[in-house]
């Protein structure tokens, strides 16, 4: 019995002391934390970028803008994504770098009849205001909203490029990610959500907002209204590895590969 | 000094001791911690969980965090009322759909079929509790939502496929526990009901239902803890709208997926309120379970004194 006793202590002992000393040896990788929007640009960048630089290590994470933020806050990651502009009480903390901008696209069933809406339209939709597709020139079907959870970047994006005072409707789905609105609208013929323009891949139909199709070109114009910056944001200079990611990123050669996954170059 | 002239008391105690008795102590000691660290993680978790959360719902007030139905946490307002609401309302879901199918089989396999076909039943209804909640969650966005949105209408994410969901999940609960009450129930009840000429169903709702009930009753509790605590399986069918629902074909967002949904994003008050709606769920856990202790416990003390 003793003897069972003192093999289970040094087993557990074996453990903790094993997990923390391969818990120090990853240390080569850059960290890189937050928005799940900008999260399959970032690993795709990433491999990339690993690819080209032996050696180096990126390290991709999502968890959400804020999530993002506080990481870089917190030392947790060298770099935070964040999808959308920085908060006032933010700004002086961190040093943003725009990798991007993206386009919000609003986004319904392939079947829907309506082509394009008004942003004063897309407001009263998502507040509420507008129940069924005939009052928008569609089919006489209700309309049933899809958003993103509180605390979301493309939420924050959409609220403020779209929603200005008024509150998204608390009748509105939530769904915790772009792919959930995506699968969701896809299947859904009432529906109408936001996302990333960068993820429709042509799946959806995109909505023309004040007459403007969501096309990179719009975007790139400034003529289309919806439009985020993708941000990389850093504690103070970052550091020479972390530089090294970024760097990379700004590259023309990874603005390219950006632009063709559907996102529009930093300026 | 009192503890410390208790501790010498203890060691001198010890030392005199024989040999044999020393080692036993030490066993027994070393046991002794092992239960207390899972004891004092409860503890820890429980404490934290009340630290972070308690001060937004002084701050806030008790009433208005439970009963105000605005949950807008970047605005500072924290009302968790739909929250709740959708909770109770795809609990009670998912009892009706679970203490049906769970107890009927339990009283199938005590009372009905072959020991033989009890094998092969018991284990296999066990087995769906081995189940992750995603794959019920996937298979209920994969087959029941669509299922619902064209047949019956609505966006189909809705109480009612949160409910069918999480009653097949409380089903193992409840049907296994149910089966230990059901057996537990003496012999000559049943044959004494049968020899009064009783007909077998007469027997079954009539006497064994009845000397089970309690044990009935804490399988049903105990499932509906269960319910109430699943998080994953519950976003994805639910639909997560923040607004009480009005029929059984309307979303809802619940306590869990509340936290959930939320909680990678949110920050300081946000946080808190998040917290502060795990105490709530907490207090309903610990009500839950209460009951369930108390109704099995008086089920064992009849026992003794029959």
């Amino acid at each position: 019995m003793l003897k069972w006793l003192v093999a289970v202590i040094i087993l557990v002992a074996a453990i903790v002391g094993l997990s923390v000393g391969l818990g120090g040896g990853k240390g080569a990788a850059v960290s890189v934390v937050g928005s799940t929007s900008i999260q399959p640009f970032a690993e795709m960048l990433a491999q990339e970028f690993e690819k080209s630089h032996p050696g180096q290590y990126v390290e991709v994470q999502g968890g959400g803008s804020t999530a993002g933020i506080q990481a870089a806050a917190n030392d947790i990651a060298e770099i935070g994504m964040c999808s959308r502009a920085l908060k006032v009480e933010e700004c002086g903390l961190f040093t943003p770098v725009v990798i991007a901008q993206d386009g919000l696209a609003v986004v319904v069933h392939p079947s829907n009849k309506v082509d394009g809406v008004s942003l004063e339209q897309v407001r009263k939709i998502f507040a509420g205001d507008l129940v069924n597709w005939r009052q928008v020139g569609g089919e006489d079907r209700p309309i049933r909203l899809i958003t993103r959870e509180e605390g979301s970047g493309t939420r924050e994006a959409f609220t403020k490029l779209v929603m200005h005072k008024a509150r998204i409707s608390r009748k509105a789905l939530t769904q915790e990610s772009n792919g959930a609105v995506k699968e969701l609208v896809k299947h859904d013929p009432c529906a109408v959500g936001y996302m990333s323009l960068g993820l429709v891949q042509g799946e959806l139909k995109s909505l023309a907002v004040d007459g403007v199709p969501p096309t990179t070109a719009a975007v790139t114009s400034g003529q289309y209204p919806l439009v985020r910056p993708f941000l990389f944001v850093t504690t103070g200079p970052p550091s020479e590895r972390a530089q090294a990611f970024i760097d990379y990123v700004l590259s023309p050669e990874a603005q390219a590969l950006l632009e063709k996954e559907g996102l529009v170059r930093a300026k | 000094m009192r503890p410390w002239r208790s501790i010498a008391a203890w060691w001198t105690n010890f030392r005199a001791s024989p040999r044999e008795v020393r080692k036993e102590r030490c066993i027994g000691g070393a046991l002794m911690l092992t239960a207390l660290s899972a004891i004092s993680g409860l503890a820890l978790i429980t404490a934290f969980i009340f630290k972070e959360g308690v001060p937004i719902i002084t701050k806030v007030g008790l009433g208005d965090f439970i009963l105000s139905s605005n949950w807008y946490p970047l605005e500072g307002e924290f009302g968790i009322l739909p929250m709740i609401a959708g909770s109770i309302a795809v609990t009670l879901g998912a009892m009706v759909i679970g203490v049906v199918f769970g107890l009927a089989c339990a009283v199938l396999l005590t009372q009905f079929v072959r020991p033989g076909i009890v094998a092969i039943m018991k284990p296999s209804i066990e087995l769906l509790a081995g189940i992750p909640s995603v794959v019920y969650g996937f298979i209920g966005v994969v087959i029941l939502v669509p299922f619902i949105r064209d047949y019956l209408g609505g966006p189909g994410l809705s109480v009612l496929a949160a409910s069918v969901v999480l009653g097949v999940m409380v089903l193992p609960t409840v049907t296994s526990i149910s089966i230990d009450a059901l057996q537990a129930v003496p012999r000559s009840f049943r044959e004494g009901s049968i020899a009064l000429g009783a007909t077998e169903w007469q027997t079954t709702h009539g006497v064994v239902l009845k000397a089970a009930r309690s044990g009935i009753v804490a399988a049903v509790i105990l499932g509906m803890g269960r319910a109430v605590g699943e998080t994953m399986a519950v976003i994805m069918v639910a639909g997560n709208t923040i607004d009480i629902p009005h029929s059984l074909l309307d979303p809802v967002r619940t306590l869990t997926s509340n936290i959930a949904l939320e909680m990678g994003y949110s920050a300081g008050d946000h946080r808190k309120a998040l917290f502060a709606t795990g105490v709530v769920l907490f207090v309903i856990i610990m009500i839950l379970n209460t009951i369930a202790l108390t109704v099995s416990r008086r089920r064992a003390g009849k026992a003794q004194s029959r």
